[in-house]
């Protein structure tokens, strides 16, 4: 099992939190697209035979796209890798690109999956947020999609200082009541060098404030459990038979290649990422010298990253897995440190696995950090 | 042997030593113009950092004088109280002293203190009024101070500045007119002080000597008279800025030997050096036994550091004699030492120097006094841990040590400085002027008070305008009690503190205060409290940590993440984690922080 991932850094405005790799220029567009394209032929014996299961379109914007490019795209990866005929391939889209000819376009180049940012259904939040679509096209956009799409995937954000807890519960339900079957939903996080922090620091914006995130995640995952979602990652919930393929393989540790400026691959040893820079990108791609930088993983680092990921998932820290990969002294150590989380209601224990509850969930960095080696 | 010179420089902090050494050196180029700096001999890293000499330091200087040719060995000291022990171990080494004083600030408490020691040393004092440069210089007030306390002639003052350089020649000259050659027998058996001793990685143990009769010569088999341990002189040699090794060293003068000593226990300050085939039949008469001030407790932050963190305070001990400790147990923190130090600055240098020399870090726990106690049974415990302390049932009385504090300051500061002595069980004892400006006001007061922050509080309730030494005048009975803190209901004992009872209160609510604020927020909820006994006098809580994790997780996220965490991690290694709460290691030390 493996995945591909295609990077697409164009958007059309910058949100004010976005620390994602995009650019709001489409100067070198093409260009670019053909980077993307050698880059796959480049790299395609990385996966080496396995087959391509998930194909992802990110960014950036990728229905910024039109659907020839999508296509044309697509084919590339065809051409260079062997993909699973029942292959899950998504793209990211914005509401706004959302029209029925670019939906008809996408799917006729073989997309079955969209994942549609649309982070809020009130005005004044995406106008905070800068987005560059409004409260009606969010909706809009959605209920079109689901006219051709079933498998839709949208993001949400909460804590911003402008939710309230209704408006949040506002924004979950219309999710729901359109019929979404897996919603990302994120905590407005300031990451360093953006807009927002920025704003922050010079206090044209209120800083977000943990305990009410704390208190809308904590409600997220109490409506969705009664609307039947799995609350399978972090941040993410899916109807039964719709969790995100692509993402699933992350926490699974499986291998995947990413295409494109600043994305990121993984083959079980090394992980390599791209420089986040499209023209140095690609220049370097078409000397077929890619500029990227590799970080080959030692077994601590593998544990380590193995106990962060696995404690972020419904299926948990399985310490027999641990026991067969790592051994018995790792095994014993994580069950000892574990004991105080299971005490103090934040993990619980079922045989060899441990999974956080949902105030667990709240804290799952601090107590990966703590398992660490 | 009558071209020999030794001298030490003495002063009150900051009075200059260091800097009228480096005119001495540099104008009897014992150190060239390439190799010079300010205070060249504080060599230390953290005496150039905090701009004070720790360490005394010795070298020796070649100098011609009127046709003849001299050797001065030259002691510079330290002038902080802490470190009066150093300038004691230098004195015993030299004939004669420079005592210096600031032309703009006096006579202050440690000039005095020192020229004591010095006058108990039977030394030839040469007063020197330094700094004369400068716009606030009071040369004449400063002379008649200098006047009324040694009693000496007015021409015997001489005026000086070690940054200019004017009147280094001069107290060249004193040096070798007025302070005596070094008496003793060259042909007698071998009898040489050890005043001090360094560890080396590559040499071993160096020791510091100085020779009082005979000649030590390099590959001689000498006996260390109080261990009564053999070696052979591997390298004996004279102090200059490095060592320069010699075939021998006479009497009289001042030089190291090399021995291949590894352990530090072989080496004492002190103790007499002398020839194994040939020996003295007197030992010199050594120091007297530091006596420590403080009390703490040193332990490894990692609990299986401790075996290396033993050889490391072994190695430091050598650098620094006055350093004592033994093994301590603590419930909380496991194996450590119970270290005596001779006040807080000197305790905060040992903490530095074993992480900066040694790389070791430390918790150091909260330093006391020591304390002793009666029990209803008759029996007497010295309490320097607060551990020790018996149960309050089984007490009969409880004694705490006494100093007398001599402060020296301007009279418009003497109100604050009542009312600051007075809040720390002060008695006044005598208040006299020294001059019409100057004021000696001596206290009688518990030790326990001047250790945490006594020292701060006097020079910002007098802008800096009082000097302040102290002496141990012996143990007076108190109503001292043990404090122990708790957390999440779990007693503590690296934390707890002993005190006394009047300031139970303040004291426990300022501790979980501070405590509240160094203790970073966690997973859990932390309860902090105080307690004499069974009674809880403060509480505070630590709410647990609302949300602790980010949102993504993705493919380009996973190692970025998991670098932040690890960087957590290590971070957590700076802590203990005691029960449930991890705690850093300066929390061990709020105590010292209460008024921050
Ligand atoms: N103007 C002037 N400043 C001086 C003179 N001598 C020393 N200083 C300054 O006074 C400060 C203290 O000088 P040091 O030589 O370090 O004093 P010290 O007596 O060795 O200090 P401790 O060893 O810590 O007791 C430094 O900032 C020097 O630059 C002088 O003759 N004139
Ligand atoms: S559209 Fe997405 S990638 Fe572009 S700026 Fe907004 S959040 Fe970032
Ligand atoms: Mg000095």
């Amino acid at each position: 099992m493996s995945g591909i991932y295609l990077h697409i850094p164009f958007c059309k405005q910058a949100c004010s939190y976005c620390n994602f790799h995009f650019t709001t220029s489409l100067h070198y567009k093409n260009d670019l697209l053909k980077a993307l394209v050698k880059e796959t032929e480049l790299e395609k014996e990385y996966l080496g035979k396995e087959p391509v299961e998930t194909i992802y379109f990110g960014g950036g914007t990728p229905s910024l796209l039109s659907s020839i490019e999508i296509g044309s795209l697509l084919e590339a990866v065809y051409r260079n890798f062997s993909i699973d005929p029942g292959a899950e391939i998504t793209l990211e889209s914005n509401p706004d690109d959302i029209t029925k000819e670019k939906l008809q376009g996408w799917k006729s180049a073989g997309i079955n999956r969209l994942s549609i940012g649309v982070q809020s259904f009130f005005e004044e939040e995406l106008k905070w947020m800068n987005r560059a679509h409004n409260a009606r096209q969010a909706r809009e956009g959605l209920e079109l999609a689901t006219t051709l799409f079933n498998n839709i995937t949208m993001d949400l954000i909460y804590g911003s200082p402008l939710l309230t807890d209704e408006m949040w519960k506002h924004n979950v339900d219309t999710a729901i009541d359109l019929g979404i079957s897996h919603l990302s939903c994120y905590a407005l996080t300031v990451e360093e060098r953006t807009p927002l922090q920025k704003m922050i620091q010079l206090q044209q914006r209120k800083d977000v404030d943990n305990d009410k995130q704390a208190r809308q995640f904590l409600l997220l995952m109490q409506w969705l459990k009664e609307k039947g979602y799995e609350h399978y990652e972090v941040s993410n919930f899916a109807k039964p038979g719709y969790r995100s393929r692509h993402n699933s393989s992350y926490w699974k540790g499986a291998s995947y290649l990413g295409v494109g400026p600043s994305a990121h691959s993984y083959n079980g040893k090394e992980r390599k990422w791209n420089i986040a820079n499209n023209n140095i990108y690609i220049k370097s791609i078409n000397e077929g010298q890619p500029k990227r930088e590799t970080e080959v993983l030692t077994e601590e680092n593998k544990i380590n990253e193995h106990i962060m990921i696995s404690l972020r998932t419904m299926e948990g820290l399985d310490l027999e897995t641990v026991n067969r990969i790592w051994g018995n002294l790792q095994m014993k150590r994580l069950e000892a440190q574990l004991e105080r989380y299971i005490q103090a209601g934040f993990a619980i224990k079922e045989h060899s696995l441990v999974k956080l509850t949902n105030e667990g969930m709240l804290r799952a960095d601090g107590i990966a950090a703590d398992l660490f080696n | 042997m009558k071209n020999i010179r030794n001298f030490c420089i003495i002063a009150h902090i900051d009075h200059g030593k260091s800097t009228l050494a480096d005119r001495l050196l540099q104008t009897t180029h014992t150190i060239s113009d390439r190799e010079m700096m300010d205070q060249v001999l504080d060599d230390m890293d953290l005496e150039r950092e905090k701009g004070i000499t720790i360490k005394s330091h010795a070298i020796q200087i070649n100098h011609k004088h009127k046709g003849e040719e001299y050797i001065l060995n030259l002691i510079d000291t330290p002038g902080h109280v802490d470190f009066s022990y150093e300038v004691s171990r230098a004195l015993a080494a030299c004939e004669g002293a420079l005592l210096l004083v600031d032309a703009t600030q006096g006579i202050q408490a440690q000039t005095i203190s020192n020229l004591y020691l010095a006058i108990d040393n039977d030394l030839e004092i040469i007063p020197v009024i330094n700094k004369i440069d400068m716009d606030g210089a009071m040369i004449e007030e400063v002379k008649d101070q200098i006047i009324e306390l040694i009693g000496c002639k007015p021409e015997e003052i001489l005026l000086a500045s070690g940054r200019t350089g004017i009147g280094v020649d001069a107290i060249l000259e004193a040096i070798i007119d007025r302070i005596p050659a070094p008496k003793g027998k060259e042909d007698a058996p071998l009898q040489a002080l050890i005043f001090d001793s360094v560890f080396n990685s590559f040499r071993g143990i160096i020791v510091y000597f100085r020779i009082v009769n005979g000649v030590l010569k390099k590959g001689d088999k000498v006996k260390f008279v109080s261990t009564n341990q053999e070696y052979e002189a591997d390298e004996v040699g004279i102090l200059k800025l490095g060592l320069e090794a010699r075939k021998e060293v006479k009497t009289g003068d001042v030089g190291y030997i090399i021995t291949g000593i590894k352990n530090a226990k072989e080496v004492k300050v002190g103790d007499t050096i002398t020839n194994a085939l040939n020996p003295t039949q007197e030992i010199i008469k050594g120091f007297q036994e530091v006596k420590p001030m403080v009390f703490a407790g040193i332990f490894p932050v990692n609990t299986d550091e401790f075996e290396e963190l033993r050889d490391c305070m072994d190695k430091l001990q050598l650098n620094d004699a006055s350093l004592t400790f033994e093994l301590e147990t603590s419930q909380a923190l496991g194996f450590g030492f119970r270290c005596g130090f001779l006040g807080l600055l000197h305790m905060e240098i040992i903490q530095e120097r074993l992480e900066r020399e040694f790389n070791q870090t430390v918790i150091t726990t909260v330093p006391n006094v020591s304390f002793i106690a009666y029990t209803t049974k008759g029996e007497k415990i010295i309490v320097n841990n607060p551990s020790e302390m018996p149960d309050a049932v089984k007490t009969d009385r409880i004694e705490e040590p006494f100093i007398k504090a001599q402060i020296i300051t301007k009279p418009e500061y003497i109100g604050n400085i009542m009312t600051l002595c007075l809040s720390k069980r002060g008695i006044l004892i005598n208040q006299s002027y020294l001059t019409q400006t100057r004021v000696e006001l001596v206290f009688e007061m518990p030790l326990t008070e001047i250790v945490f922050d006594f020292y701060d509080k006097l020079k910002s309730q007098t802008r800096g305008y009082a000097s302040f030494d102290y002496h141990p005048i012996g143990y007076r009975e108190a109503d001292i009690v043990k404090m122990d803190i708790l957390l999440n209901n779990d007693k503590v004992d690296a934390l707890s503190a002993l005190i006394h009872r009047g300031k139970g209160q303040e004291f426990g609510r300022k501790l979980c205060e501070k405590l509240k604020e160094l203790v970073p927020r966690q997973q859990f909820q932390i309860a902090i409290q105080a307690a004499i006994g069974a009674k809880i006098l403060a509480r505070e809580n630590i709410s647990a940590m609302r949300k602790d994790v980010t949102a993504k997780c993705y493919g380009g996220d996973i190692s970025r993440k998991r670098k932040l965490l690890e960087k957590q991690k290590e971070g957590k290694k700076r802590m203990r984690q005691i029960g449930n709460v991890e705690v850093p290691q300066e929390a061990f030390l709020a105590v010292l922080k209460l008024d921050e």
